[in-house]
């Protein structure tokens, strides 16, 4: 065997010990969804259920959180795209000695550990609505959207500012002089260009939403979501039930990851379509000319 | 000073970095420094009022009042509603004396759970760092400038699969593969290497098994991303010259992709030591991870003063750790925030 190709194995060994890794424990906690024993295992493989699916559809409290978290997921998605979007803007119109300062203002909570977020989420809006008199701004679901909206909006902010840096202000100014409005060049020009940007964001912020649990176990107060129900049922001990649950969240994820890259593809045809639609229209126009 | 005037401070204390700010923009207008039309004149005055309300409500309401008030409420005593504004509710550093030495009736000169934990945290958030890197790098670096970019989409795609799955689920796999009737006992123990079940959870083994696992994908972006932009050939003009395959990773790859290294790093470290999920089910029941303990001062104790000073100590060292990245790659927050 010369170097080379023990170099080649070692490297397939190292990258095949590396997904076994990333995999393996995923790969065993599904079988084990699908296993009649009651603790969840794999081996021995007593014989195959789906009633580990049954008794999860029948858990009420299940039910409730993923509710919950799918209405908290739309609102931080509604919440935290338009406000990272703004915080790009605002990144480049900023009077440039605040700049760094604003910077390390807006990215802080993604360096800060997701329990302080929730934390000092709780205790201001305590606070304030205390002081104010009025509780109703002092509920779960809504001191959840707000922490969770801290640091998502600012992981929208840094993948609109990638996109931002590569717009052309040159297109602006042809806006200006055909007469359109600032607020026209917003929606007709800006807005349509950060388009792929706002997507990724949205998908982002959705899943960051929908799986945290750090933030969300402080913010949620007396109200569950999927993850702190999830939390307190693996607390309790081990069922199937919840390897059920992982089968299930894994089945819909793959789905809609395959479903966004058949609308993608299609997103991408159609632009072609209409580049080539356009150069004819052109070609034909120079030719008349 | 009595703590009823603290939250008129903190609510002040944003508003005058602003108006500072604001002052030094107008004063450098006038003098000339600032040119361009200004800000309503150039988005419009509608979408100027979106850009300024959304981005005050995020930096003030969502970002710095709750983590000042956070902060301000680590210097409060423990009181009853009641006594809340009277006499006793003045300053302290009572809820930071008891982090250190306990409690004031116990014996012991030191508070030794808490620290313990704090320290092991500390400890073994940088191991499961260090860990990762050495696990990831040279992944990063197959990807980056050794596979063809179709098999990198692939290798990509499959990385962040996993990570569909939330936390709590990813922990939960890591219990049925090391429970004590777990997975890998069941075929310790077929195959005769061991007699009785191993305790792999109670060793903390699934406790750092499940930390690494879970934030393995922020070390390898940030690495991978980094190591991507190098130009090949300079990796290949230093074969050609000669040079081993670990002097090309320790004086070109490396001080390369050092923002990447550092992003990862701050971000795995930042992550580790502020898990709760892992510690919460894979913890044994001798580990005390520093989170949980936090979150017993709010919810089992309710003691809110002291799980704030709690989560601000949290909050001083993964700053102190990013600084200390910064200062030690010399690079700025920008380069590592990318």
């Amino acid at each position: 065997m010369t170097a080379a190709t023990a170099k080649r194995a070692l490297l397939g060994l190292y990258i095949g010990l590396f997904f076994l890794y990333l995999f393996g424990p995923l790969l065993v906690m599904g079988i084990s969804a699908f296993n009649t024993s009651s603790y969840p295992t794999v081996i021995p493989f007593e014989g195959f259920t789906w009633d580990w699916f049954i008794a999860l559809a029948r858990d009420k409290d299940m039910i409730y959180g993923l509710q919950n978290s799918l209405i908290i997921g739309v609102c931080v998605v509604a919440l935290a795209v338009p406000v990272g979007l703004a915080g790009a803007i605002m990144m480049q119109q900023i009077y440039p000695r605040a700049r760094g300062f604003y910077y390390l203002v807006v990215v802080s909570p993604v360096l800060t550990p997701g329990v302080i977020i929730g934390i000092s989420t709780v205790i201001f809006w305590r606070d304030l609505t205390t002081t104010l008199g009025s509780r109703l701004l002092y509920n779960g679901d809504f001191l959840t959207v707000l922490g969770q909206s801290s640091f998502i909006s600012a992981y929208c902010m840094l993948i609109c500012i990638a996109r931002l840096q590569r717009f052309d202000r040159a297109l602006e100014e042809a806006g200006l002089d055909l007469g359109a409005t600032r607020t026209q060049i917003f929606f007709h020009i800006l807005l349509p260009f950060m388009r792929p940007a706002l997507l990724s964001s949205a998908v982002l912020a959705f899943l960051s939403s929908f799986e945290n649990y750090n933030t969300t176990t402080f913010a949620i107060l007396a109200d569950k979501t999927l993850t702190t129900v999830l939390a307190g049922r693996v607390r309790q001990g081990s069922t199937p039930a919840i390897s059920a649950l992982a089968v299930v969240i894994i089945a819909v994820t793959v789905c809609g990851a395959l479903l966004y890259e058949v609308l993608k593809r299609r997103d991408d045809a159609r632009k072609a379509r209409l580049l080539r639609v356009a150069s004819t229209a052109e070609a034909q126009d120079l030719a008349i000319a | 000073m009595r703590s009823s005037d603290g939250h008129i401070f903190v609510l002040l204390l944003p508003l005058l970095v602003i108006v500072g700010f604001a002052l030094m923009a107008l004063v450098d207008r006038r003098r000339g420094h600032l040119a361009g039309p200004g800000f309503f004149a150039r988005n419009g005055v509608g979408i100027g009022l979106y850009l300024l309300l959304a981005v005050s409500f995020w930096t003030l309401l969502v970002i710095v009042l709750p983590q000042l008030f956070m902060v301000e409420m680590a210097f409060r005593p423990k009181l009853p509603p009641a006594a809340t504004g009277g006499p006793r509710d003045v300053y302290t550093l009572e809820n930071f004396r008891y982090f250190l030495y306990g409690s004031t009736t116990s014996t012991a000169a030191w508070n030794v759970t808490h620290l313990t934990a704090f320290w092991k945290t500390i400890v073994a958030s940088i191991l499961v760092t260090a860990g990762n890197f050495l696990l990831c790098y040279p992944l990063a670096f197959y990807m980056a400038q050794m596979a063809k970019a179709a098999r990198v989409r692939l290798l990509l795609l499959l990385l962040i699969a996993p990570y569909w799955v939330n936390e709590v689920l990813r922990a939960f796999a890591f219990r049925v593969i090391l429970g004590t009737s777990g997975v890998l006992n069941k075929l310790l123990l077929g195959a005769g290497l061991i007699d009785a079940p191993v305790d792999f959870l109670g060793l903390d083994v699934g406790l750092y098994a499940g930390l690494s696992y879970a934030y393995l994908l922020l070390m390898i972006f940030p690495l991978y991303n980094a190591i991507e932009s190098l130009d090949g050939r300079l990796i290949e003009a230093a074969r050609d010259l000669g040079a081993p395959w670990w002097r090309i990773h320790k004086d070109i790859v490396i001080p390369f992709a050092k923002p990447g290294i550092a992003s990862g790093c701050t971000l795995v470290f930042m992550l580790t030591s502020g898990a709760l999920a892992a510690p919460l089910v894979l913890g044994g029941p001798r580990s005390l991870w520093f989170t949980p303990i936090v979150y017993d001062r709010f919810y089992q104790a309710f003691n809110w003063p002291q799980g704030s000073a709690y989560a601000f100590i949290l909050l001083l060292t993964c700053v102190a750790f990013v600084l200390a990245v910064l200062r030690l790659g010399k690079l700025s927050l920008g380069e590592i925030t990318r």
